[in-house]
């Protein structure tokens, strides 16, 4: 087995009196697409929460290459190159297209609060480059002519591709995406299975994908792990996933066939 | 040919402009506090009177000399911004917005104090930055003071909104306005900006309390009244706007004056003092949100 680039163990998330997430483990390789599925409150964004830095876990442990990102704020797990985006699209609206995907871009300055106040030389060099590459990245997401607007002004499936091009900024390891096929139609959807697969190509990435629509998940997907009332309740290939009995009963039971098996 | 009634006019507006601008610039430290962590420092005064008094130690005091004084006296307001930010406000992080204002209220009160306990209340004079020797602007006589504070003053707030615009720290900070968790989540420090909105606004107050000693050619107590000024100029020009800020305070300051020129004669006095705080109040019952603020300011 290559090694996790991702490990989750026995990851447990109360909240209040309920427990959202139950004992869970799972481990994602580096390079591969990894889908995470199941039932509305199976606990699925929960867990992102966690490995992001939003919830910390009542117990249980996350690692991330070779650090324990525990209870690590979200913007510590973000330089350590674990980008995200979110179920509703949350951009900065009142910002331009291209100050979006700058905001990413921050992290990665080598200067200082009072050199960049006064604009000295090595600060505008370091600027230029962190601009282009930018640019390439609207351009590779065929957002590049729109980069004066403003976020909000954009129609939805731009407003997706601009989340991803700003999370693609941080040059992440790991890349979450939770529900990118939501609000699109079906030829959307398609365009999307296939961005992401150039996205992992172009960007060496592993990906953690939370998908209600199954024709992605089991399209683009290398191994899955299904959740049922916050406990794992099944993980493997697509194909073994679907097949599987706790599976159809659990997640797919009522309306048999619909996985598309 | 110009009426005496029309210089006297033109004389109240230009000083109401050059003060007014003072005004904005210590508003903007105010309103980038409130964007980036929606605390409202109930402190403005206190750091316009750090400022003055610190400006006031090294130069006349230390008799250091301005290249050297004016540089420390902006270190020095920097490390207040990091203890206010670090030792005061962070440890509430989490509890009740009303606890973090009053925070910043009472610890106004100390650097008050302190103050007080340091330098006395006497007024010190202040060193004049700038000429006083009047100048004349076609029939209008124009004190240099008043023209190169506002100078100034407009220089330092075209910097800061070319910083805001185009610097990534600026654009950091306006995305942690916008919707802080997603800016955490893209590895901005909220802290960071935190402390980095707490230091621009202690550094833009020290100015402007340099500014008005060097105006006024003298620092005490009363300066904080200057300070409060604030709080008419952010509900005037809206708590999250920028452009606002400048507008506001420019229209506060010359309203003060011609409230001072034309009613102060008529009511024997106090008006000029009063009139930001109508304009406050008036505000407030018509347009909540300010003139130029957006109407959505309180989401979230």
């Amino acid at each position: 087995m290559a090694a996790a680039c991702l490990s989750v163990d026995d990851l447990c998330v109360n909240f209040g009196g309920l427990r959202a997430v139950d004992h869970v483990s799972f481990a994602i390789e580096s390079g591969r697409i990894h889908g995470l599925i199941g039932p509305n409150g199976a606990g699925k964004t929960t867990i992102f929460n966690c490995v992001t830095g939003f919830y910390r876990p009542t117990s249980g442990r996350v690692r991330f290459l070779e650090h324990d990102i525990t209870g690590f704020r979200p913007d510590q797990v973000a330089k350590l190159g674990i980008a995200r985006t979110f179920q509703n699209v949350q951009l900065f609206a009142s910002l331009s297209v291209l100050d979006n995907v700058l905001v990413a871009k921050h992290g990665h300055m080598r200067t200082g609060v009072l050199a960049e106040g006064l604009g000295l030389p090595f600060v505008r060099k370091q600027e230029h480059a962190v601009r282009d590459t930018a640019f390439g990245l609207l351009d590779f997401l065929g957002l590049a002519d729109l980069h004066r607007k403003p976020a909000a002004s954009l129609p939805l499936g731009h407003q997706k591709r601009l989340e991803l091009a700003r999370a693609l900024a941080l040059e992440p390891k790991l890349l979450l995406l939770d529900e990118p096929a939501s609000g699109l139609n079906t030829s959307e959807t398609q365009a999307l299975g296939e961005m992401l697969g150039r996205v992992r190509e172009r960007f060496a990435l592993t990906v953690l994908l939370v998908e209600h629509d199954m024709g992605l998940v089991m399209n683009v997907t290398d191994v899955i792990t299904v959740l049922n009332f916050g406990r794992k309740i099944a993980e493997g290939t697509p194909k073994d996933v679907q097949n599987d009995p706790e599976v159809i009963k659990a997640y797919l039971g009522e309306t048999a066939g619909a996985g598309r098996g | 040919m110009v009426t005496d009634q029309a210089v006297f006019l033109l004389q109240l507006v230009i000083t109401g402009v050059a003060v007014g601008a003072v005004y904005s610039l210590m508003a903007l430290g105010f309103v980038l506090i409130y964007k980036a962590s929606t605390v409202v420092n109930f402190g403005p005064s206190e750091l316009v009177l750090f400022g003055a008094y610190v400006a006031w130690a090294t130069i006349l005091n230390m008799k250091l000399p301005l290249a050297i004084a004016l540089p420390l006296t902006l270190v020095v307001a920097i490390l207040l911004g990091l203890v206010i930010e670090r030792g005061v406000l962070r440890p509430l992080i989490g509890e009740p917005i009303i606890s973090v204002i009053m925070v910043t209220f009472g610890f106004a009160s100390v650097v008050r104090g302190v103050l007080n306990m340091a330098w006395g209340s006497d007024t010190r004079p202040f060193p004049a930055l700038f000429s006083s020797e009047p100048f004349h602007l076609g029939p209008v006589p124009v004190s240099p003071v008043h023209l190169w504070s506002f100078v100034t003053v407009m220089l330092l707030l075209a910097a800061f909104s070319l910083f805001f615009k185009f610097s990534l720290i600026g654009t950091a900070m306006r995305a942690t306005a916008d919707n802080q968790q997603v800016a955490q989540s893209l590895g901005v420090s909220v802290k960071g900006i935190f402390a980095l909105s707490w230091c621009i606004a202690t550094v833009v107050s020290a100015l402007g309390g340099i500014i008005l000693g060097s105006v006024r050619g003298g620092v005490d107590f009363s300066l904080a009244d200057y300070g409060l000024k604030v709080f008419p100029v952010v509900i005037l020009g809206g708590l999250d706007s920028v452009a606002g800020v400048i507008v506001g305070g420019v229209l506060i300051g010359v309203l003060e004056n011609l409230s001072g020129g034309y009613l102060d004669p008529v009511f024997g006095g106090g008006v000029k003092e009063v009139a930001p705080f109508v304009v406050l109040v008036l505000i407030l019952m018509l347009r909540p949100y300010g003139l130029f603020g957006r109407r959505d300011v309180e989401r979230v």
